[in-house]
């Protein structure tokens, strides 16, 4: 339909793939150069001699722990939400109650509690409880903060399955549970991957609650492990680079395979 | 019609029968997700103004002591500042990313496919984690090691983070870098939705390109626009990561915003009663924006997208 190319376009595209691209290359020439090629040839420098020590070192440096307890609590997050979030999304979509209602607008009040806002009194409750310094206590508060985006979701979804599959079911004399694993939830699928990929992105990537709620190098998470790395290293340019890598590397590799369903799902957090 | 009025009442009575009121979900399927919502994030909501009228060091139990913290916060000249740091990196950051978004959006909605493998390179900040960006970006910018060393021209001599200008410019910066992809989304899915019967109706009428996004683009991505700076706001507001990594807060206190001086009160500072009444200050702020996210876009009238078609 567009006729002659644009121009502009084109050449604005460009200017911000350079925006984009240029830190990530350096990111990843640095990360593989050692520390005296880095220093003499500059970040912007085409290396000559890449090694792998950077990542080595970093493995060696406790790092491979640190992904562990990240993957851990990524998935506790994931389980928590797809096991509360799907019922209760039903019940907002299906429920003539007002309590329904009422919990729903708790929800979406709930959308703007920012993390920093709760964190003092968090930290006062996870000490209270002996959660302190406790994988437990860094996953409940992460899936807690993913559930309101989840849920509005997830509503939005379960909204646009028409009243007249759940009149058909009711007719055969169906029950709730029975529409919702029947009807609900195959007809949610979409749904229930993008709130899979938004609670695993906040899990994998969350900061504060780690921050504040554990201490010891055996609960570390990645993100702390970046961090604590920079405040103790500085100085050590392309090992904090090759420590950047790591850390993203494992949701680079799933927007490798999976780029469309990954984007898809995030659309569906800003669409909604 | 007539055989139609009796199938719909027909099932209408169907619907009402003895046993049918099971057909629907009760309050007790939404109970485990409110439990632990509440758990984790209500009663702490809750403790935070309960603890901003005590003083507590972390470690023993919170003394009981008025209203303390919150006229000294009154007169913290810091606070007042924090705050107004806020609202200006905020709107800095509305300012920047959104036409940033709007335009890489609606190019990105384009079907070619050379778009859509760009779109795939631009969308890779909006993965990672603010620690990871913010560290990314610490070290380009290091005054000795980074790209500042070399382009003398450019940045002068080199220490960003020693200005506050140069320390703000580097917050919206890297803020429009890590978001911008996030929003470009938002407007990517929007123009995708623009009917195209409108561009073929303005080409008729010889509209040129500048004159399409102007009269068909950006009214028809309205809504687009209200989310999206609603969420620019409300994460402006609370941006927190990028601020500990990039600046600490300085020089002295030339980048303390809110969220971040509530963290060093209580975290570097120990008074955790007082860093209580800053994020009360904070969840103040931020549930009058939600609110006028709920009134602006309608999510609370409960309406599917297909209803009234």
């Amino acid at each position: 339909m567009r006729g002659r190319p644009n121009l502009l376009a084109g050449f604005g595209s460009l200017v911000w793939l350079a925006i984009v691209g240029l830190p990530l290359y350096v990111m990843l020439a640095a990360s593989l150069q050692s520390r005296t090629d880095y220093a003499s040839g500059g970040p912007l420098s085409i290396p000559d001699r890449l090694t792998p020590q950077n990542y080595l070192d970093m493995f060696s440096g406790g790092f491979g722990r640190y992904f562990l307890n990240t993957a851990i609590v990524t998935v506790a997050v994931v389980a928590i939400v797809l096991l509360v979030v799907p019922p209760l999304a039903y019940a907002i979509v299906r429920s003539r109650g007002r309590a329904t209602t009422a919990v729903f607008r708790i929800f979406l009040l709930g959308l703007a509690v920012p993390a920093q806002a709760v964190i003092v009194p968090m930290f006062y409750v996870i000490s209270e409880v002996g959660l302190y310094d406790d994988l437990i206590g860094v996953i409940l508060p992460t899936a807690a903060f993913s559930l309101p985006v989840c849920t509005l979701v997830l509503t939005g979804v379960m909204r646009e399955i028409h009243g007249e599959l759940y009149e058909a079911m009711a007719i055969d004399g169906a029950s709730a549970g029975r529409m919702f694993f029947r009807l609900v939830l195959p007809l949610s699928k979409g749904g229930l991957s993008t709130i899979t990929v938004f609670s695993a992105l906040q899990a994998w990537n969350g900061f504060l609650f780690p921050l504040v709620l554990t201490q010891s190098a055996e609960s570390k998470l990645i993100t702390l492990g970046l961090y604590d790395f920079r405040t103790q290293h500085g100085v050590n340019v392309p090992g904090l680079l090759a420590a950047v890598v790591l850390s993203m590397l494992p949701i680079l590799i799933v927007y490798l395979f999976a780029r469309r369903a990954l984007i898809q799902g995030l659309m569906g957090v800003g669409g909604k | 019609m007539t055989s139609l009025t009796a199938a719909s009442a027909g099932r209408l009575r169907a619907a009402r029968r003895p046993g049918a009121a099971s057909s629907r979900p009760g309050f007790l399927w939404a109970l485990p997700a409110t439990v632990f919502f509440a758990l984790f994030a209500l009663v702490p909501l809750v403790l935070v103004a309960v603890l901003s009228f005590t003083e507590w060091n972390g470690l023993g139990d919170p003394v009981f002591v008025g209203m303390d913290n919150w006229s000294a916060l009154l007169d913290d000249p810091v606070m007042l500042k924090s705050v107004w740091l806020s609202l200006l990196l905020t709107a800095l950051g509305v300012a920047f990313q959104t036409p940033f978004s709007i335009l890489l959006g609606v190019w990105a909605a384009g079907k070619q496919r050379n778009r859509a493998v760009l779109s795939a390179i631009y969308f890779i900040p909006l993965l990672l984690s603010a620690t990871a960006i913010s560290v990314l970006w610490r070290s380009l910018l290091d005054p000795n090691f980074g790209v500042p060393a070399e382009a003398e021209w450019l940045f002068g001599d080199g220490n960003l983070f020693g200005s506050q200008s140069g320390a703000l410019a580097v917050l919206v910066f890297v803020g429009v870098w890590q978001f911008t992809p996030f929003h470009t989304l938002i407007y990517q899915g929007a123009a995708r939705a623009i009917p195209q019967v409108l561009y073929q109706a303005a080409e008729i009428d010889g509209a040129g390109r500048v004159r399409r996004f102007l009269h068909i683009t950006l009214p028809q991505l309205r809504n687009a626009i209200v989310t999206s700076v609603i969420l620019m706001v409300v994460g402006g507001l609370t941006t927190f990561d990028i601020v500990l990594i990039l600046t600490q807060g300085g020089p002295g206190t030339d980048t303390t915003i809110t969220a971040y001086y509530m963290y060093d009160k209580a975290f570097k500072g120990f008074q955790f009663g007082a860093a209580s009444a800053v994020s009360l200050v904070l969840v103040v702020t931020a549930t009058l924006i939600s609110l006028l996210v709920v009134r602006l876009s309608g999510y609370d009238r409960m309406r599917g997208s297909t209803e009234g078609l």
